[in-house]
């Protein structure tokens, strides 16, 4: 079994703690409260790593376990920040049966982190996304904003490279 | 009072009645696998579908209410088929390797699976690997043999309110872990075991430690001693067909002695111990403005609790160690003694209702003699069993038979230990008589006995009222904590067991099925044989047992004194919730 914890060491600034305080202060006491919680968490930090899940288990009086059972359930809560550079493989229908998966596979192999993580120095961070509705072009990724299309699994080596430097 | 018919019978039962308790009256047993009674009413798993006349679909008897003039089908070809897919897909990714498996013939899926004769199933999802998980020192968990019921979850959420396991992950890759995946020897769990004992497969289990004792018994250099906890002789027998809440205490040493055991004794003799020191501590902390309320400290579940999530309340925890841990600190030193055995050569065996006994057992810098641990392995009454059975020892045939008698005979006050409820009224036999210097007219201290979770009672006691109260169960202990937490209740003595209703109901405790769980009253049941039991005992003062006696004279010197410290008191610590 995968432990999901971030390889970035978490830190927070005073503003940042202060706001989830208050956003735990403001829900303690209607039912229900993990949810609005967390989406306004993840606002704050980008990210809910096991430091900020404690601080709300402990403020709304839940569990760790409890509080952790529902940021696995939904896809939209992320455990780990996301790089200075994101890289989006397009994993729709089109894009996956020209490919996609041998494409995913090399950018994790080239930046050293899986589908969902992020490199332990924070550059980047890979993620399969849903139909990013480019199929014309597919195999399709996005680099830090910038479109690849028509992609071959080669090609992806010499294209991250203008990344790295 | 609600009118209805179940396959065609007429019933009448009380408003708000399941399907599945209405049937429970005309003699229908419907399968469940995820429902516990008051626990887990979440009609999740499907096993317990029945037909209602008119309803849309198959509904799931186990949450739904009965109405006047329902008409109920609880076999109908159609329940039967729904029933057969449902276990067939529960068994699709089930590991089953059930000839080598702990639970074999004590599984509630396997009983299900021949029950409705299934042969084949059609749909096959690879599962062949185990996926264990053994970082605690108490339990194993795999989840090749987990069918995500959540009845572990439901009985650490509501009965032991630290929900340390849950579902993780959605959809196929749903499965039961502790936060972020961490191992359970990382998060704050209390080891009370619990979800072992209801656990329907062998997804979670005890660490079974039956071959260790085994190979002490064949090691001519071991001196092996047992004893057995006082809840133990009360549900031992429930392993081998006898019905629940018998006594088979004269069978149980009788099995210990044809195991081979140099020396069979009994933890109800360290229960008076422990009721003996604790009595003086509750005293003395009374007469000298010590920490009160005083807290008793013989359940390690409970401890482990304290230690994570109250730390706060360490200061009014009893420094006596527990029956178990006084047991192995006597053998290893006054047994050794006496009997000219090095004390690195006794190996100290208990047989306990309890998981978190192998956690106590394994605590570091209490020893009363130092370099050993006071206990070598602590079974529970499960693994116990087992060593009956491969040992071939045709248990229900055995004679009654004795222990040795250099360190048995207990009171009844030992005894009654193994129900909530038991040490406090322990306690106050022999606190009351100690403060008042005057024979109680009658030991019988009924306020604190009983299943209910939290029981409160106040006794003159010369001059002094003393107030007592008593939680069974963690999150009953949680709410009576805050309560005085908040200054609302004050108490001079509490009695806090992890285990709701005790020992008896300990997690370490013979396995008895949701369906018998669900309509039985194990804690009731079990409880009483402890209590009659006691009813019986010409003695029933853990102070007036002639053992106990000539021990502290001829050895221990005063209860609370320097020695009876050394050997038989402990320490606490602080320990993190969270291991970041």
């Amino acid at each position: 079994m995968p432990n999901t914890k971030t390889v970035v060491p978490f830190s927070a600034t005073k503003e940042q703690l202060q706001e989830l305080d208050a956003l735990i202060e403001h829900h303690k006491a209607q039912p229900g409260a993990a949810m609005p919680v967390l989406q306004g968490a993840q606002e704050i930090f980008g990210y809910l790593p096991e430091e900020v899940q404690i601080k709300i288990a402990e403020g709304l009086g839940l569990s760790l376990s409890e509080v952790y059972g529902v940021v696995s359930f939904y896809t939209q809560f992320s455990l780990n920040p996301k790089g200075k550079i994101q890289i989006s493989v397009c994993m729709g229908t089109a894009c996956y049966v020209k490919g996609a998966g041998e494409i995913l596979e090399k950018v994790e192999k080239k930046i050293g982190c899986k589908a969902g993580e992020v490199t332990p120095d924070g550059k980047f961070s890979v993620d399969g996304t849903r139909c990013i509705g480019a199929c014309g072009l597919a195999p399709v990724i996005i680099v830090g904003g910038d479109v690849y299309g028509n992609l071959a699994a080669e090609e992806v080596d010499g294209i991250l490279d203008k990344y790295m430097q | 009072m609600v009118n209805l018919k179940i396959n065609d019978t007429p019933v009448q039962v009380p408003d708000g009645t399941t399907i599945l308790e209405a049937a429970r009256t005309v003699g229908i047993e419907i399968p469940t696998l995820c429902y516990m009674k008051k626990i887990n009413a979440i009609g999740a798993c499907r096993i317990c579908v029945v037909e209602v006349k008119g309803a849309r679909s198959l509904v799931a008897a186990c949450v739904y209410p009965v109405s006047d003039g329902m008409e109920v089908q609880t076999n109908s070809p159609a329940v039967a088929k729904a029933r057969r897919t449902t276990l067939e897909l529960v068994l699709s990714n089930h590991r089953m390797d059930c000839l080598t498996c702990l639970r074999n013939q004590n599984c509630e899926l396997q009983k299900l699976a021949k029950d409705f004769g299934i042969q084949e199933i059609r749909f096959n999802c690879d599962n062949s690997e185990p996926q264990i998980e053994d970082s605690a020192i108490h339990l194993v968990r795999d989840n090749s043999k987990c069918i995500l019921c959540r009845r572990c979850v439901a009985v650490c959420k509501e009965e032991q309110s630290v929900a340390v396991i849950g579902p993780n992950d959605r959809g196929a890759e749903t499965h039961i872990s502790c936060a972020f995946d961490r191992d359970l020897s990382e998060v704050p769990c209390v080891s009370c075991g619990q979800c072992t004992a209801v656990c329907p497969t062998a997804a979670l289990s005890e660490r079974d430690q039956s071959q260790e004792v085994f190979d002490a018994l064949a090691d001519p250099k071991k001196h092996v001693v047992v004893g057995a906890a006082p809840s133990v002789r009360v549900t031992l027998g429930e392993c081998f067909d006898v019905p629940i809440g018998s006594n088979i205490q004269g069978k149980m040493y009788a099995a210990l002695k044809r195991l081979g055991f140099d020396k069979v004794f009994d933890v109800n003799v360290t229960a008076d111990l422990t009721i003996t020191e604790e009595a003086n501590e509750l005293v003395s902390r009374i007469k000298n403005g010590g920490t009160l309320p005083l807290i008793t400290s013989c359940s390690p579940g409970w401890i482990q609790f304290c230690e994570q999530y109250y730390p706060d309340f360490i200061p009014n925890l009893s420094s006596c160690k527990s029956p178990q841990q006084m047991f192995g600190a006597m053998m290893k030193t006054w047994y050794a003694q006496n009997a000219n055995v090095a004390p690195e050569d006794v190996f100290v065996v208990t047989i306990m209702p309890c998981t978190a006994k192998k956690v106590e057992s394994r605590r570091e810098g209490t020893s009363a003699v130092k370099g050993l641990f006071d206990v070598d392995v602590a079974l529970t009454t499960r693994e116990f069993s087992r060593m009956i059975a491969q040992a071939g020892i045709m248990f229900k045939d055995l004679p009654d038979e004795e222990p040795d008698n250099d360190f048995s005979g207990a009171t009844g006050a030992g005894v009654i230990f193994g129900a909530t409820g038991g040490v406090m009224e322990a306690s106050l036999r022999t606190a009351v008589e100690t403060i008042t210097g005057k024979e109680l007219p009658s030991v019988d201290f009924t306020d604190v006995r009983g299943v209910e979770g939290i029981k409160e009672a106040v006794y003159d006691v010369g001059d002094l009222k003393v107030r007592v109260a008593v939680a069974s169960g963690i999150s009953n202990a949680r709410k009576l904590l805050e309560l005085v937490r908040s200054g609302e209740r004050q108490y001079e003595f509490i009695e806090i067991m992890g285990c709701p209703g005790g020992c008896v109901n300990g997690g370490g405790q013979p396995i008895q099925p949701q369906s018998v769980r669900n309509f039985t009253d194990l804690r009731a049941d079990r409880a009483k044989a402890l209590y009659d039991m006691d009813k019986d005992l010409p003695l029933r003062k853990s102070h007036e047992n002639p053992l106990i006696k000539a021990i502290y004279k001829d050895y221990l010197g005063e209860p609370g004194g320097h020695k009876a410290h050394e050997i038989l008191h402990t320490k606490y610590a602080v320990k993190e919730k969270y291991r970041l």
